[in-house]
């Protein structure tokens, strides 16, 4: 077992004839993703790499049963994408797109909630179980079939932890990059309440980063819902107040959203924290104890 | 990116939200002629993307005519937080009887824009929110519905008791909240509004930060845009596909992806260094960006030792080493630099480096430590 996506997965790619939509699309199918459908106006009835390409979400949901989406269109073009395919019956909408306005996914929330779809995005890598379906620009070789479920706020240091887990023999039940942005989709608490549901994981690592209180709220979440060991690791513990550091979201104001308080918040729950990335490994096996 | 007071100001009054009658002053002589245009007293208020210009000595109240050339000057060309004042704001003095404090964000967790309310306006904010956060009143606004008049009336009936004033408030609410779904706004202040003897409603100072992924179509608030030298760093390193933000260290950073970077820096002050920037050179393997990336780097004089740490996801790391070779051929490099690479094709990629001659280690911790030993024998 694992969270969100897995063989059941069918697997819908929006902007699937740009440059990045194309090359991932490709990538996804190689690591066994059951991509059934690809959405490009203009270029319905074409295919790339063998995946048909439909004109509208609503046609391709029709012709081939598509569950799940992820987003390749530009970032102006992101929200509007994202509609669509929640209008079109879309279960659970992953968004790639960088750089979407704020303001423009503020609007779409509500449209999602009252059509019951799960997003996750925008500005994020995407996820992936292992072994069963990639859905996302991860690199699948460095993931490996496990009981840890992960979840992140940042891209390559998913990797980098994950490659660790990987190298200590430590695989995983479904990693999730959830995104930086101010506004995005599934987070913290909706992820871990999964995880916490899921059978086949055993462990939660969490990956943090400064700014916003979505850590402390987790925190507060894991004392009252979560009985699986989680570790955590927070990134920006230098930054310096009122810089952004790449992500939207990592910038400290005023006293708030530093490394120090997300911290102390973890470990006041009984959340083992790693100061530094090597130690994860470590500390996941000894939870798992 | 941010804009001064006076054009947030500006934008008020063209939603005809009352401000106080003002002029932009970039010389003393300005500064009287303005202050004879306005009637005495006025304040003179310095006009720089910071915060805390009360605290700095940038907002005097100047009642006689001969305090107005000795303020004006006094605050032009004063520093405030590492910005020069190249203007000041010459207002109308105002009697007041109370302050108060309206603001728009974004909320993060109900996913929509929060209106906040204080009574207790004309001190920062975010001190009112830690001594006595229960003066603050907070309104998520439904993105579907927008402001409604109800909404508005609501908020204002939580800071005045004389209808005439919720009145008006509710007025200056809805205007504020057009304001900000208008211009793609991520932080929208009136910090004070006050009641004036004669029982109006009036911002005396205005704050407005917005969102960059949004310029794109806010040419009019891009124009206003005044970058500092750093910030035009950042801006031409955006341009070339990277991150730029320098620090104040001496081991100059280049990372892929924006959380591995964060985390870079971590590393390096966990172990006792400091680090002279965050570089994110994003996913590519790409000579020039290499090339780009260095030249950022070591635009910055006070580099000593450069660490280039890469985890090859996507981008093979045999890919990466061959980039990293032909632009270290490209430029001369006279500072050490240390190299970590790991993940997709490590071996193939430190077996290129090897033969390069470049110094390699296996783990983030092993450069990190490697780049500050460097560093303090330089």
């Amino acid at each position: 077992m694992s969270i969100l996506v897995n063989q059941n997965t069918k697997l819908l790619v929006q902007g699937i004839t740009g440059r990045d939509g194309s090359f991932h699309a490709g990538k996804m199918k190689s690591y066994g993703t059951n991509v059934v459908a690809g959405v490009s106006p203009g270029k319905g009835g074409s295919t790339v790499d063998g995946i048909p390409v439909f004109n509208t979400v609503e046609a391709a949901v029709k012709a081939t049963g598509a569950n799940t989406s992820i987003i390749f269109v530009p970032a102006h073009l992101a929200a509007d994408a994202i509609l669509e395919a929640s209008e079109a019956g879309i279960e659970l909408v992953i968004a790639i797109s960088e750089g979407v306005p704020t303001l423009d996914m503020v609007k779409v929330m509500p449209y999602l909630a009252k059509k019951g779809t799960k997003l996750i995005g925008p500005n994020c890598p995407g996820l992936i179980s292992p072994d069963e379906a990639l859905v996302g620009i991860l690199p699948g070789n460095i993931f490996l079939k496990g009981n840890v479920g992960l979840m992140s706020r940042s891209g390559t240091l998913t990797y980098e932890m994950v490659y660790q887990l990987t190298s200590n023999g430590i695989g995983q039940s479904t990693c999730v990059g959830m995104g930086g942005d101010p506004v995005a989709g599934l987070y913290f608490l909706e992820i871990l309440q999964m995880f916490q549901d899921d059978p086949a994981t055993e462990a939660i690592v969490l990956i943090g980063e400064i700014g916003g209180d979505a850590e402390e709220r987790a925190a507060q979440f894991i004392h009252d819902h979560v009985t699986k060991p989680v570790v955590a690791f927070i990134a920006g513990q230098s930054a310096p107040p009122g810089k952004r550091m790449g992500h939207a979201g990592a910038i400290i104001s005023s006293g708030s959203g530093t490394a120090e308080e997300k911290i102390k918040a973890f470990e006041r729950v009984g959340v083992r924290v790693a100061k530094i990335p090597s130690e994860i490994p470590d500390l996941i096996k000894q939870a798992m104890k | 990116m941010k804009i001064h007071e006076y054009q947030a100001k500006e934008i008020f009054s063209r939603y005809r939200i009352p401000v106080t009658n003002e002029v932009v002053c970039y010389t003393v002589e300005e500064a009287v002629a303005a202050a004879e245009k306005l009637g005495l007293p006025v304040v003179v208020k310095a006009q720089v993307l910071a915060g805390g210009r009360g605290k700095a000595g940038g907002v005097k109240l100047a009642r006689t005519k001969q305090e107005v050339p000795e303020i004006a000057g006094k605050i032009l060309g004063m520093d405030i937080k590492g910005y020069t004042v190249e203007k000041v704001l010459v207002a109308q003095g105002v009697k007041f009887t109370h302050e108060f404090y309206v603001g728009m964000t974004i909320d993060r967790n109900s996913k929509s824009v929060i209106f906040m309310a204080s009574s207790e306006g004309g001190v920062e904010i975010e001190e009112v929110a830690k001594e006595n956060p229960d003066a603050i009143h907070k309104f998520v606004i439904d993105p579907t519905l927008g402001m409604t008049p109800f909404l508005a009336r609501k908020i204002a009936f939580a800071l005045f008791s004389d209808f005439n004033l919720v009145k008006q408030g509710a007025d200056i609410f809805q205007k504020l909240y057009r304001i900000f779904m208008d211009t793609d706004s991520s932080l929208v202040e009136i910090n004070p509004l006050v009641t004036t003897e004669d029982g109006k409603l009036l911002a005396l100072d205005g704050k407005m930060n917005f969102d960059d992924n949004a310029l794109f179509r806010q040419s009019e608030i891009e124009a206003l845009n005044e970058p500092t030298v750093d910030e035009l760093k950042e801006i031409d390193a955006k341009e070339k596909g990277l991150t730029y933000i320098r620090l104040d260290g001496s081991i100059g950073c280049m990372v892929n992806g924006a959380g591995l970077a964060m985390a870079t820096l971590d590393l390096i002050k966990y172990f006792g260094g400091e680090p002279a920037n965050f570089l994110d050179i994003g996913g590519s393997s790409n000579p020039q960006k290499v090339i780009d990336a260095m030249n950022l780097i070591l635009s910055d004089k006070n580099v000593k030792v450069v660490m280039i740490n890469i985890f090859g996801g996507i981008t093979r790391c045999d890919d990466v080493a061959r980039g990293l070779v032909v632009a270290l051929e490209k430029i001369k490099v006279e500072v050490p630099i240390v190299v970590r690479l790991s993940g997709t094709n490590s071996k193939e990629g430190l077996e290129i480096l090897k033969q390069a001659n470049l110094p390699i280690v296996e783990t983030m911790s092993q450069a990190a430590q490697k780049a500050i030993e460097l560093c303090t024998k330089n």
